[in-house]
């Protein structure tokens, strides 16, 4: 390419917003419906995302309130049983599958492979589309008077024993479902095929590598689950008997099917959100990341094991002695990875040069959740400890502790983080420091007890328990009070931002990737000129030079 | 305290009282389950201390005032190595520990008494040998090893002792089993833990663990009169089993006594040792449990026996020592072999 | 002059600075680009495909090994004719694609509408066949579920057939239930695959696949071959079950 546009990064306080942006080339309902901008299908993504979050997260505050007494007495057992389940669904398919791979990936990862878009921006498009109609079946089945099931789907329950809107409900993951492997088709696609000149695999930022794989997973699991809803949909529709113990079916295969795709789907889930930690760590202590191959490889390699340690949800199920052994220590295999991914984050700080903005602190609230939230599956990985704590509160804290501790406080860093990019604009860095404290101690509050409980044995999905769980259960629903406020916080401010906020100048974090060379909000192409990439991730030097000198690709 | 409200005084008093923070060790299991708990709890408390000392001590150190300019590093192969290597030891200890738990907690003593357990929504079943019957209690001895042979009639379920820190899945379709020695008398929580329905959480019971003098009494108060091998033996009689198992040398199924435990030879000549499951799989599905040396005429009992009563039968044939009383049973059924009836008897025996 | 400065000064169109084909997206680079990517994504699609029917083939597995007596005589109630029939139908289908793909890499847009209606109507008659297979299955009550009936297995009428015992005739059930699940799932696929025909045969005639750019061509003959193996996979398991004895 030829050397065009010599440039200068402006200083931050004189930046002013670009004229031209994927924000403004069109205007119109239209234009953004029938985008193909990945940007737009990002920002898309956000707006429902969000919307559907605020719907799991009123469930979650349901349950909380129904369990603040020990009596069944805010809701009759069969309610509380379907707002869990709404709570399950949407927060598990609508909302952790595709935050952070369908928001922030859909917009950045074209950029960091220095592309001008997806592979496939109609079928990126369509993706959304399903994932609407996924959340508009799932809606249907709510307003309809509600599905039961819990998120599992546990077969002969959902098959035989309850009248409630299963087959609706299945549709909609269904559905939802392909909206997943079509993100991940053109992820997968994109990374190996629209990569810019000299952008090497080991070029790549930890973030891409992240999704690339969580998208193999999503590519190869989610068909898996879309099959077995089949299966369960036609046995309730018109019972055919592959799951009915009494035709001659075996329902614990249906859990082998089920959680071949469920333990990868918490990976999907997860690994994103890993990646988000990697670029924040790295670009708040101007640091490349530790040990950058062994980050990118224990992604790759969670996503290898991840396949193989499903039955470790069934040890108490009566899968066979032996093979629970063999799911039982790939279990304790796939745990070395993401402890690797720790202590290289934590090494990443040292000698860095640190400072502590909102991302940032979202990304020390990951690395110590997450931490709490992987030790703990340990506990459940080990066969015979497993027997106590599973199918108790021991393990919705593990899963929150992972979930919501890690992935979400993940995408919230990452939302912060890239916010200035997607926007041109600065969200408001006190009141997001203070959320993002709410948000951490709301959390511990909600959650911890919760590990205390279940070692006490209390069930989950219990819409009543015994009276000396209500202590703990209490703590638990202030803390969901705290969570709430914690979250509802940056709705609001992030809103205000959108008019409001500080411009963000093309740079504003002195970051690596090529996402940060270019203006904020970006060109509907992305890049003037294919960036011709000579560099690694992370390497600062080459950015102090820049800022010196000249970026190529500022638009 | 006139000046604290009465009702939340009452609900100050009422937590205070009743609050838990580690449930009881009541089974010789719990001890065992407690020391791997605090030996993870332990590992997780040092590891949490690690991480939260670095991301400490580095931001510290090296925040931005302090340490303006940043020095790149690529990475320590040694450093890696060390920590792949030391929380890949510290799991695989753990791995290696639960294990061991795992098998204690599910490999039963051969001294175990046998408990049966029936579960649908939203209730449980106990079925004791000597005929006594429960709904959403069980009581047990102390001190002596219990086995529990489970099934449920309806979904999943699981049954926990959160106490005794065991658990198992209520499976429709398959017994499982699960073993414990209660070592504390009291009353404790039993739970279903798999999700089941709308009354799920109302699928609760409890385990009264009593002394053996106790036991002796409940056990002799609450027994309906006849124990369940010999329901058993009625059943067996009335849906006309005798006159195929009846040990005779010209009779057209194996005999049945002393079978229980005995390793087998199938008709695709693998062996199969004779177990609960085997026994109720046989009834249900005769032709997938074919013996060597025996014609596929046995009708299956699909739809026929309640769970409870394939219960009985599985008991009586456990019990089964000689054919005599089979043969006995026999010539008194021949006459009533024209009764129709036989497909009702499993019925309507579970009364508490 | 700053960043973003430079975006407001007219920005020379990337389409001008190249000749473009005209099918070339604009985020692509070059043809060749486009071309890789697309039959990648195509080919990953396929994975997802093979992950789809690999649960039905995972439970298909475990319950032929479970109940084969009931696997053998629900196979037996299958029409051999009619299976190999409809195998020959789709291979020949596979066949009339690919000389699809060959005309539209010749440009001969007449011998590819032609070639394509082809593939149509062999697609037809093998559903065709299939639903009156479906049909037959209704009549016999081979249908779990809504019409199901063990008779024909505890007491076959044809008297080359093994009764079998009641428990074991129960499972034939099983064997229905897949075998409607895996080629009704197929048959859907089929379906799909018709549908999409219709369009290409529309703008084939318009000439969208005759002028160099026939990558939508090779990918959905990527995606009939894959629906015809899947077939291939099925006709065995489902129709030839112990047919030697």
């Amino acid at each position: 390419m030829s050397t065009a546009t010599i440039l200068k990064l402006p200083p931050q306080e004189t930046a002013r917003l670009p004229k031209r942006s994927y924000l403004n080339n069109e205007y119109g309902l239209k234009s953004w419906l029938l985008t193909g901008d990945h940007k737009r299908i990002a920002i898309l993504y956000l707006i429902s995302i969000t919307f559907f979050f605020f719907v799991g997260g009123a469930m979650a505050g349901l349950i909380r309130l129904e369990l603040l007494t020990p009596q069944s007495d805010l809701m009759a057992t069969d309610t509380y049983n379907k707002v869990f389940t709404m709570h399950g669904i949407i927060m598990v398919f609508l909302f952790l599958v595709p935050s952070v791979p369908a928001v922030i990936g859909n917009f950045v990862i074209p950029i960091m492979v220095g592309a001008k878009d997806l592979a496939f921006p109609k079928v990126n498009l369509l993706s959304w589309y399903l994932y609407l109609a996924g959340g508009a079946f799932t809606l249907a089945a709510l307003i309809l008077g509600g599905v039961d099931t819990g998120w599992t789907f546990t077969t002969p329950l959902s098959t035989h024993y309850l009248n409630t809107h299963v087959i609706t409900a299945g549709l909609g993951i269904f559905v939802a479902g392909f909206s997943s492997i079509f993100t991940g088709l053109n992820f997968i696609v994109t990374i190996h095929r629209m990569r810019a000149p000299g952008m090497t695999w080991f070029r790549l930022p930890l973030f891409v590598w992240s999704n690339y794989a969580a998208s193999i997973l999503m590519v190869l699991g989610t068909p898996v689950l879309a099959i077995t809803l089949v299966l369960v949909i036609l046995e309730r529709a018109i019972g055919i008997g592959v799951f009915d113990p009494s035709k001659g079916g075996d329902p614990l295969l249906f859990q082998h099917l089920f959680w071949f795709y469920s333990h990868p789907a918490v990976y999907i889930m997860i690994l994103p959100g890993m990646g988000v930690i990697s670029e924040v760590i790295s670009t708040f202590s101007r640091k490349r990341v530790f040990g950058y191959t062994a980050v990118a490889f224990s992604s790759v390699a969670i996503a290898v094991f991840g396949f193989f340690v499903w039955a470790h949800h069934m040890f108490i199920m009566g899968v066979s002695n032996y093979s629970a052994l063999v799911f039982s220590l790939l279990t304790m295999l796939v745990a070395v990875p993401s402890a690797i991914k720790i202590f290289n984050w934590a090494a990443t700080l040292y000698k860095g040069s640190i400072t502590f903005e909102t991302p940032m602190l979202y990304s020390f609230g990951f690395m110590g959740l997450f931490t709490i939230g992987g030790l703990t599956g340990v506990f459940l990985g080990s066969l015979g400890m497993d027997i106590h704590l599973t199918e108790t509160y021991f393990i919705v804290a593990h899963f929150h502790f992972v979930m919501v501790g890690g992935m979400l406080m993940a995408y919230l860093s990452g939302i912060h983080f890239w916010w200035p990019k997607m926007t041109g604009r600065m969200y408001p860095e006190g009141v997001s420091k203070l959320a993002a404290l709410v948000t951490f101690i709301g959390f511990n509050l909600t959650f911890f007890p919760q590990f205390i409980l279940g070692y006490l044995g209390m069930p989950r999905r219990y819409a009543a328990y015994p009276p000396e769980f209500q202590v703990l259960n209490i703590l638990s629903t202030a803390g969901a009070t705290v969570l709430g406020v914690g979250y509802l916080l940056p709705m609001i401010y992030m809103t205000w931002s959108l008019k409001y906020g500080k411009i963000a100048g093309s740079n504003p974090w002195q970051a690596t990737g090529l996402e940060w060379q270019i203006q904020s909000p970006p060109l509907t192409e992305n890049f003037i000129e294919t960036p011709i990439v000579d560099h690694e991730a992370y390497d600062y030097e080459w950015l102090a030079h820049q800022t010196e000198h000249e970026v190529q690709t500022v638009g | 305290m006139h000046f604290i409200s009465p009702v939340l005084w009452q609900f100050l008093v009422n937590w205070l009282t009743h609050f838990a923070l580690f449930p009881p060790e009541a089974s010789g299991i719990a001890p065992y389950t407690d020391s791997l708990y605090f030996f993870l709890v332990l590992i997780s408390l040092v590891g949490m201390t690690v991480v939260v000392l670095l991301v400490v001590l580095f931001s510290v150190l090296y925040r931005k005032e302090r340490n303006p300019e940043a020095t790149q590093i690529e990475g320590s192969t040694l450093l890696e190595a060390t920590w792949t290597i030391i929380p890949l030891a510290l799991f695989m200890v753990t791995f290696v520990w639960g294990a061991l738990l795992y098998f204690r907690i599910y490999n039963p003593p051969t001294n175990a008494m046998n408990i049966y357990i029936v579960g649908k929504q939203w209730m449980w079943k106990a079925e004791h040998p000597g005929g006594q019957h429960e709904i959403n209690a069980l009581h047990v001895p102390v001190n002596r090893p219990v086995q529990l042979t489970m099934i449920s009639q309806d979904v999943f379920h699981s049954f926990s002792i959160p106490a005794f820190r065991v658990k198992r899945e209520v499976i429709p379709g398959r017994y499982s089993t699960v073993w414990f020695e209660a070592t504390k008398v009291g009353s404790y929580h039993l739970f279903c833990t798999q999700y089941c329905g709308t009354l799920h959480s109302q699928m609760i019971g409890e385990i009264v663990v009593m002394s053996p003098e106790d036991y002796e009494k409940w056990t002799n108060g609450s027994t309906s009169g006849a124990s369940l091998a010999q329901t058993g033996e009625r059943l067996f009689a009335s849906l006309g089993c005798s006159s195929c198992h009846s040990g005779n040398a010209d009779a057209h199924g194996p005999s049945l006594a002393q079978v229980y435990g005995s390793k087998v030879q199938m008709a695709n000549g693998s062996f199969a040792t004779v177990d609960d499951a085997f026994l109720r799989d046989s009834i249900l599905n005769p032709t997938m449990h074919q013996i060597a040396g025996y014609a596929p005429i046995m009708p299956t009992y699909q739809g026929q026996v309640s769970e409870e009563g394939l219960i009985d039968l599985v008991e009586y044939i456990k019990n089964l020592n000689s054919n005599y009383r089979v043969q006995q049973t026999l010539t008194t059924s021949q006459v009533q072999t024209t009764t129709p009836a036989a497909p009702a008897a499993g019925q309507g025996m579970v009364k508490q | 002059m700053d960043s973003q400065a430079i975006a407001t000064q007219p920005v020379h169109d990337a389409h001008e600075a190249h000749v473009h084909a005209p099918y070339l997206r604009h985020h692509f680079e070059t043809v060749e680009q486009q071309r890789e990517a697309s039959s990648f994504g195509m080919w990953l699609f396929l994975l997802t495909e093979v992950m789809f029917f690999g649960g039905m083939f995972t439970a298909y597995l475990i319950y032929r090994n479970w109940y084969y007596p009931a696997f053998v005589v629900g196979s037996h109630q299958l029409s051999i004719v009619l299976g190999t029939i409809n195998t020959a139908v789709l291979i020949c289908s596979s066949f009339t694609m690919a000389m699809g793909v060959y005309s539209a890499e010749m440009k001969q847009r007449k011998a590819l509408v032609g070639w394509l209606l082809a593939t149509i109507v062999l697609g037809f008659v093998f559903l065709g066949i299939k639903a009156d297979e479906y049909h037959e299955k209704w009549e016999k009550h081979h249908v779990p579920g809504l019409n199901f009936s063990i008779q024909e297995f505890t007491h076959p009428t044809n008297p080359e057939e093994k009764a079998l015992p009641a428990d074991m005739a129960q499972k034939t059930q099983v064997y229905f239930s897949l075998y409607f699940a895996m080629t009704g799932m197929h048959a859907l696929h089929m379906v799909v695959g018709i549908s999409i025909l219709l369009v290409l045969v529309v703008r084939a005639w318009a000439g969208a696949y005759t002028q160099g750019h026939m990558t939508t061509i090779e990918n959905f003959g990527l995606y009939w071959h894959f629906v015809d193996i899947v077939w291939i996979f099925l006709f065995p398991l489902l129709y030839l079950i112990s047919r030697h004895q």
